[in-house]
């Protein structure tokens, strides 16, 4: 019995080192993969947002968009089932639902402050409502990126078919969501406003202040964002409001976009600037409907929705 | 039939990847995902041996690099799976594939494979993370790789073994 069953393991050693010699040239393969892994890194590093691997990264997105629509539109009804089972924390959730909705009213009314700061400065003025009439693209999440990739993106189903193109802000019903860095076809890449590498200019909607936002990933359950104001002198209070300051021509970002409310405030005698911690208000985990801002006018695959128009 | 080997191999990468970005991002765990392509470069070393291995892990890297939604440097995976997929397929040289081994490959694997793909990101300063925030996401990945792996890792081995070449030396 043991003697029979030495012998089976002997005959599988001997099965496994005849199918050795036919995979022996394997370290010449491997260095040249090696290889080819140095000469794409090199390539990409260096080539910046021109480099020859965007038209390879192109093609792939062409074919891969279509599939990733097709699996998120076949796991967006199963996705949704947690919701409809919940039954027992219902009531906790409506009452978390009512918070967030207070909160958010509660976020309205500060932007008010913002607007109101605003209107004073007559020749804003008119830019600002040429800016803050701007058009929505509805788009669904199709893919998101993996934490194990560092970076904090997601891919939506409208591509240059519907007129989206880089640098063009992605919003949602709560908020700033991030901007567009590359588009195929039929979708687009999104860099989350959590990405390390995402950089925003906020302004303080009740003082006015301007900083710059930046990013902290999403690791600590909800994603924050921090916030260095350019004037060292100024005080955030916790609670404050944070909007787009918006950028020339509103690429990436139009102005007066939410994005959180100041969480904590941090200020160190070494940094030259005041540091706060911004909870942005879009919740970033459950991201599905979001907006495209496209300038009016945008000739689109769907529907679009208008400022003046019934929206969402 | 290497042609066909390897479509048949690309088709079960780009399935891979498809669920790894539009499936399993709703059960992530903070952002962390299993890493399927991953998987599925492991299962087919253990079975094929390193040159496939590294092979595979070539072309499953540059599909996670290119693929919609990644952004970063474009060859930090594929340069992740190569060492993965050849240093995966030398192990099955010493070990038969007994679960606990296979387990044991995979937790190896996951490991080694996001810790190079970080470490090449604080070489090419790609994104700018904490050290301490990077080990917690590979080890929840390693996690959740191991999770997976009674599921993932018997079908595809089963497929590689299928698909490997007649052998003629019947000595």
């Amino acid at each position: 019995m043991a003697l029979d069953r030495r012998q089976r393991r002997e005959k599988r050693w001997k099965g496994t080192s005849r199918l050795d010699e036919g995979d022996r040239p394997s370290r010449s393969v491997v260095v040249a993969l090696l290889l080819g892994c140095a000469t794409l890194i090199t390539l990409d590093h260096q080539g910046g947002d021109d480099s020859l691997v965007e038209p390879a990264r192109r093609v792939v997105g062409e074919a891969f968009g279509p599939v990733e629509e097709v699996t998120a539109a076949a796991v967006r009804p199963f996705s949704s089932v947690p919701s409809y089972l919940r039954s027992k924390g219902s009531l906790a959730d409506d009452n978390e639902a009512l918070e967030r909705e207070n909160a958010a009213l509660r976020a309205e009314v500060r932007t008010s402050d913002y607007d109101r700061n605003r209107l004073r400065e007559y020749d804003e003025l008119t830019r600002t409502a040429a800016r803050l009439d701007h058009t929505l693209l509805p788009a669904r999440v199709i893919g998101h990126g993996s934490a194990q990739s560092f970076s904090q993106t997601i891919t939506i189903d409208a591509g240059t078919d519907a007129g989206v193109h880089t640098d063009m802000a992605v919003v949602n019903s709560d908020g700033l969501v991030g901007r567009v860095v590359r588009a195929t076809r039929t979708t687009a890449t999104v860099v989350l406003i959590l990405d390390p590498a995402s950089v925003v200019g906020g302004r303080l909607g009740h003082s006015m202040e301007v900083g710059f936002l930046r990013g902290r990933g999403n690791l600590s359950g909800t994603g924050r964002l921090d916030l260095a104001l350019v004037d060292g002198t100024v005080i955030a209070n916790e609670g404050d409001t944070v909007v787009t300051w918006g950028s020339e021509d509103g690429a990436p970002y139009v102005a007066g976009i939410p994005i959180g409310r100041v969480a904590a405030i941090f200020s160190s005698p070494r940094e030259t600037s005041r540091r706060a911690v911004i909870e942005p208000f879009v919740d970033f985990t459950s991201l599905d409907l979001v907006g495209v801002v496209v300038p009016a006018g945008t000739e689109a695959d769907r529907g679009l929705i208008r400022a003046e128009g019934e929206d969402r | 039939m290497t042609l066909f080997r390897g479509v048949a191999a690309l088709l079960l990468l780009s399935l891979a990847l498809v669920l790894q970005v539009s499936l399993f991002p709703h059960l992530a765990w903070r952002g962390v995902v299993p890493n399927l392509a991953l998987l599925v470069v492991v299962g087919a070393a253990l079975v094929r041996g390193p040159q496939t291995g590294a092979m595979l892990g070539f072309l499953a890297g540059v599909l996670v690099d290119l693929a919609p939604p990644a952004d970063h440097v474009a060859g930090r995976w594929a340069l992740a799976l190569v060492v993965v997929g050849f240093l995966a397929g030398r192990l099955r040289q010493e070990t038969r594939p007994s679960a606990s081994a296979v387990l044991l490959a995979v937790a190896a694997a996951s490991f080694l494979g996001s810790s190079v793909f970080a470490l090449s990101g604080l070489v090419l300063q790609d994104p700018v993370v904490p050290v301490a925030e990077m080990m917690q996401v590979i080890l929840i990945a390693v996690v959740w790789d191991v999770l997976l792996t009674p599921l993932v890792l018997p079908p595809v081995m089963a497929l590689f073994r299928r698909l490997e070449p007649a052998r003629v030396a019947w000595t």
